[in-house]
Parts: C-alpha cells; sequence; structure tokens
C-alpha cells in the first residue's frame, strides 16, 4: 500500500529524498532559534568527552594494553563512540522519543493520515542540530588518534570505515525503532529507552573485553560492535575483511526484521482518541 | 519537633508509594544504573590480572568488590537533581509548599528517603546477580554491614544536601543545569565512582581530601569491601558529618536569600 502511495505522489526514492531533506531543514531551524542551548551543549560535550579522556589516560597510566589494544586504538574506538553518539542524539532519538509520545497523546494518528511511508515520516521529524557539536568532536579525536596510530591517509580504509559506520548507524537505528514502537502495545517503554541509553556507554570501550554473555548482547542484540569497534577498527587497520561482510548482511537481515516488525506493531496502533 | 517527625514520616511514605506504583520503571532504571559499574568492574580487572593481579593494592577481588557495593551506593544516593528547580521558579510551583509550616527541604529529602526501601528490594536480587556472575570472595566482618549502611546514609545526606544547594542557583539563572554537569564531572574523578582514588595521582588525591565527593562514594564502598578499620570508619563518619553541617548551613543561609529574590510566578 506504501509503495502505491508513494508512486502517486509521482517519484518513490526521490520522493523520501526530498522530504527527509526538507524535514530535516524546517526542525533543524526550529532548534537554531534557541542558540543558547549551543553553549549548553559545548559545556555538556566538553566535560563528558574530558571525562572519557581521563578515564583512557588512566587505563594507561598502569597499563600498556587493555585486551590487546593500545592507547591510540582506544582513543579511535572512543571517537567513533563520540561520533555515532552523535549521530544518533541529532538524527535518532529526539524521533524515538517524539513517537512514544505522539503514542501516549494519541497525536500520532496525524503521521497516520499522511501519504506517505508512516516509518519514513516518524524517522525524520525531528533533528536536534547542537548535538551535531559531538559528531564534530568525535571525527576531531579520531583524526588525532588516527595520526597517533602512524597511519597515512588511505583512500580503502576511508572507505571501509564509511560503509562499516553507515552500516552500524543503520542497525542502531533499526533496533531502536524496533523497540520504541513496542510503544504501539505497552505505551509507556520510554524506560527502556533510558536503558538503551545506559547501554549505549558499554560501547566506549572495545566490545571484545566484555565477557562472551555481554558481548554476544552487544553485538547481535544492541550492535554497538557494529556501529563503534567495527569501524574503529577500519581505521585502526585491525579490520577482518569477513567481518565487514558480515556487518553488510547483519544490516540487510536486521533492515527487512525491522519493516516486518513495524509493520506488525503498527497494526496495534489503536488512536487515543479514537 | 513531634510534628516534624509526623511530616517526615508522611512524605516518605508518599515518596515509599509513588516508587512502588512505578515499580517495573524503577527496575529499568536500575538496570541502568548497573552498566556504568558493570564497565568499570570489567576493564579494571582486566587490567589487574594483566598486571600480575593487582594495582594500586587493589586485587582483582577488591575490584570486584568496590564495583558491586559501589551500585548500592548509587542507588541509595539518588536525590533530588538540579533540574528540578528551572520546573519549580519558571511555574512557579513551589508556592504552595512555601505556605506549608516546614521547609521544602525537609519534603522533598523525606520523599526520596521513602524511595528507599523500594531500591533496596530490587538492589537485592540484582546484586545477588552480579555476585554469581563476578565471584567475588566474601568475608566482610559482622560490624561491616551495619556500618557500610550508615555510611551510606550519612553519603546520601551530604550528597542531597550538595545537589540542593546547586539547585538554589536556578533562582539566579535559568542555566543551573551547566553547574550541575560540572558538579557531576567533579564528582566522576573525584570521589571514587569512575575508579577509586589510589589509581588516581596524588595531585588528584590531595585536592579531593579537601572537597565532599569521597564521602559519598568511595569512604562508605571502603567500609564495605573491608579497607577501613573500625577507627578510620568513625573518622570517616566525622567527616561525613563535618561536611553535612558545613553544606547544611550554607543551604539555609543560600535558602534565605533565594526565596528573597522569588517573586511567585503565576500569582
Amino acid at each position: 500500500m506504501e509503495k502505491s502511495d508513494t508512486a502517486l505522489l509521482g517519484g518513490g526514492r526521490m520522493i523520501s529524498v526530498r522530504l527527509t531533506l526538507s524535514h530535516w531543514r524546517i526542525a533543524a531551524m526550529n532548534e537554531l532559534q534557541y542558540r543558547a542551548n549551543f553553549f549548553v551543549q559545548i559545556i555538556h560535550s566538553a566535560l563528558s568527552l574530558a571525562v572519557g579522556l581521563v578515564a583512557i589516560w588512566l587505563v594507561f597510566d598502569h597499563t600498556t594494553d587493555l585486551g590487546g589494544w593500545t592507547a591510540p586504538e582506544l582513543l579511535a574506538v572512543m571517537g567513533v563512540h563520540v561520533l555515532v553518539g552523535g549521530l544518533l542524539k541529532t538524527l535518532i532519538e529526539p524521533n524515538m522519543r517524539r513517537l512514544m509520545d505522539d503514542v501516549q497523546e494519541g497525536t500520532y494518528d496525524y503521521v497516520l493520515t499522511k501519504p506517505v511511508d508512516a516509518q519514513l515520516l516518524t524517522s525524520i521529524r525531528e533533528v536536534k542540530p547542537w548535538h551535531a557539536v559531538d559528531i564534530v568532536l568525535g571525527f576531531g579525536v579520531l583524526t588525532y588518534a588516527v595520526i597517533d596510530l602512524g597511519r597515512t591517509f588511505d583512500v580503502g580504509a576511508a572507505l571501509l570505515f564509511a560503509v562499516t559506520l553507515t552500516a552500524g548507524t543503520i542497525m542502531i537505528y533499526c533496533v531502536w525503532i524496533m523497540i520504541t514502537s513496542t510503544a504501539f502495545r505497552v505505551v509507556r517503554s520510554d524506560e527502556v529507552l533510558n536503558l538503551f541509553d545506559g547501554f549505549y556507554q558499554t560501547g566506549r570501550w572495545p566490545i571484545s573485553i566484555y565477557p562472551f554473555w555481554l558481548s554476544g548482547v552487544l553485538t547481535f542484540i544492541i550492535p554497538l560492535a557494529f556501529a563503534v569497534t567495527v569501524p574503529a577498527e577500519a581505521v585502526s587497520g585491525r579490520l577482518n575483511p569477513n567481518t565487514v561482510a558480515l556487518a553488510v548482511v547483519f544490516c540487510v537481515v536486521l533492515a527487512l526484521v525491522t519493516r516486518r516488525v513495524w509493520a506488525i506493531n503498527l497494526r496495534h496502533y489503536s488512536g487515543a482518541s479514537a | 519537633m513531634r510534628a516534624l517527625a509526623e511530616a517526615y514520616l508522611i512524605g516518605a511514605r508518599n515518596g515509599f508509594q509513588q516508587q512502588i506504583q512505578y515499580r517495573v520503571a524503577t527496575l529499568f532504571a536500575m538496570l541502568g544504573f548497573l552498566i556504568e559499574p558493570v564497565v568499570y568492574l570489567i576493564v579494571w580487572t582486566t587490567i589487574a590480572e594483566s598486571q600480575g593481579g593487582s594495582i594500586a593494592g587493589f586485587s582483582t577481588n577488591d575490584f570486584i568488590g568496590y564495583y558491586i557495593a559501589w551500585t548500592l551506593v548509587r542507588a541509595m544516593n539518588i536525590s533530588l537533581t538540579p533540574y528540578v528547580w528551572d520546573g519549580r521558579i519558571q511555574r512557579g510551583r513551589i508556592n504552595d509548599h512555601l505556605m506549608q509550616p516546614w521547609h521544602l527541604f525537609h519534603r522533598d529529602f523525606a520523599m526520596f528517603s521513602g524511595w528507599k526501601p523500594v531500591w533496596l528490594a530490587w538492589w537485592v536480587p540484582l546484586a545477588a546477580l552480579l555476585v554469581l556472575i563476578f565471584q567475588p570472595q566474601l568475608n566482610p566482618a559482622p560490624w561491616q554491614l551495619p556500618a557500610f549502611f550508615v555510611a551510606v546514609f550519612f553519603g546520601y545526606t551530604l550528597r542531597f544536601i550538595l545537589l540542593y544547594l546547586i539547585g538554589m542557583v536556578s533562582f539566579w539563572t535559568t542555566r543551573a543545569s551547566a553547574l550541575f554537569e560540572i558538579m557531576v564531572a567533579g564528582e566522576m574523578l573525584l570521589s571514587g565512582r569512575l575508579v577509586p582514588l589510589e589509581l588516581m595521582p596524588p595531585w588528584v588525591q590531595s585536592l579531593a581530601a579537601w572537597l565532599p565527593f569521597q564521602w559519598t562514594y568511595q569512604a562508605p564502598i571502603d567500609i564495605a569491601i573491608g579497607r577501613r578499620t573500625v577507627g578510620e570508619t568513625f573518622q570517616t563518619y566525622g567527616w561525613q558529618l563535618v561536611w553535612i553541617a558545613v553544606l547544611g548551613v550554607s543551604l539555609a543561609a543560600v535558602w534565605k536569600r533565594a526565596i528573597r529574590r522569588y517573586s511567585a510566578v503565576g500569582a
């Protein structure tokens, strides 16, 4: 049904892209009015980065490697962690919160009555541009780490990084929207979202240092291994080609599963006003 | 005095009932709290093992005990965050409370204290799970457990007053949250929350000695894992009470000025 609707409006993919861009632009302009929040965000980001750096420094004050990872390699992990965290907080998290609020208040009807794909619209309505501070900071830390590793710029590695980072971020989005869409059934899943935030903190360290039960969860249930550790491996030259293939395949499978789960969950939305 | 005690009892009962109603939310919040210390635990036991079993006097076993005790300290020291004051002041929500015969502080402190039994009830099975997973060798002396709880209570009181004091800044600026974040960063590094202070460079340790933070995290934890003697435990209580007194007096002074600045919105 959704496919034919978008085709009616004259352009499948193209209209999705245009729709996404205009939604982002409007949402961003809305937020950018509140300039003081920018400075609040800078303080917040700088402090959490500082604490993270101190933690790494403390670790290497007492050892030379952590589970086979050297200091610059861990710094690369942290850079990717901050960067991906910024991406999630800028583009994804605000939409998930909005979805839950809408379901609770019954205003989600307004999304469903629009002639575009509901999952798409749900995922692009909000942008928090100030969180992009973390994207910039994370990229800075990552660049420093790569230089510290003594690696010269390498197109192959950069490409692998881009591919694994994109796949990993999509995977996190998939898991997140699957969890959030359970809001159609249980209404209050914001505590689950907070827990998700907590879990995200585990990604600051390479997933391989965790015991198998935890690293299993962080690879296949909350795929932080793919979103953070794998891209960091790509830039530090530790990446196994099989991992890239696994990441891409898992990403596609997860996206398909998510689409199904979304459709099933959506049928449980009854509209609070009805 | 009896009336105040009654007010405390009622406040605590309200807090207790609120947490019982939202017990699943409490469980999820608690699970979220567990992640932070579990990460530290794994990182530091990994390092201790690679360094022949101990660092700075902390054995692998000490680290496990440290971060498991940490979880109770954290669950018990949850306090009113300064964010709450923004809303209270902007929307004039403290008006009703200012008419009551008791300082608003008593109402808030009683309410948060009422939460504790519910959190404790969730903590017990979760801590048991952590013990099962990480298998620390526990052999506390009989006095250590009650001594730990006393230190945890003083630590909670201290932290509650400290956060209340920071919340007061909201009467002067709408950006008190920035100050709170700076405090949390300080707490991370100077309280033993991130790592035991022994792992910090000496200058950080001397800085921490002049600040209240360590009495809210590391001091109670140290008692729980047997790193403080009976004498040192009483010394700990002494320092906790000194800080409670200092911060309490400051709070009373700041509150007086703050309330004079406040002009009820919506009046």
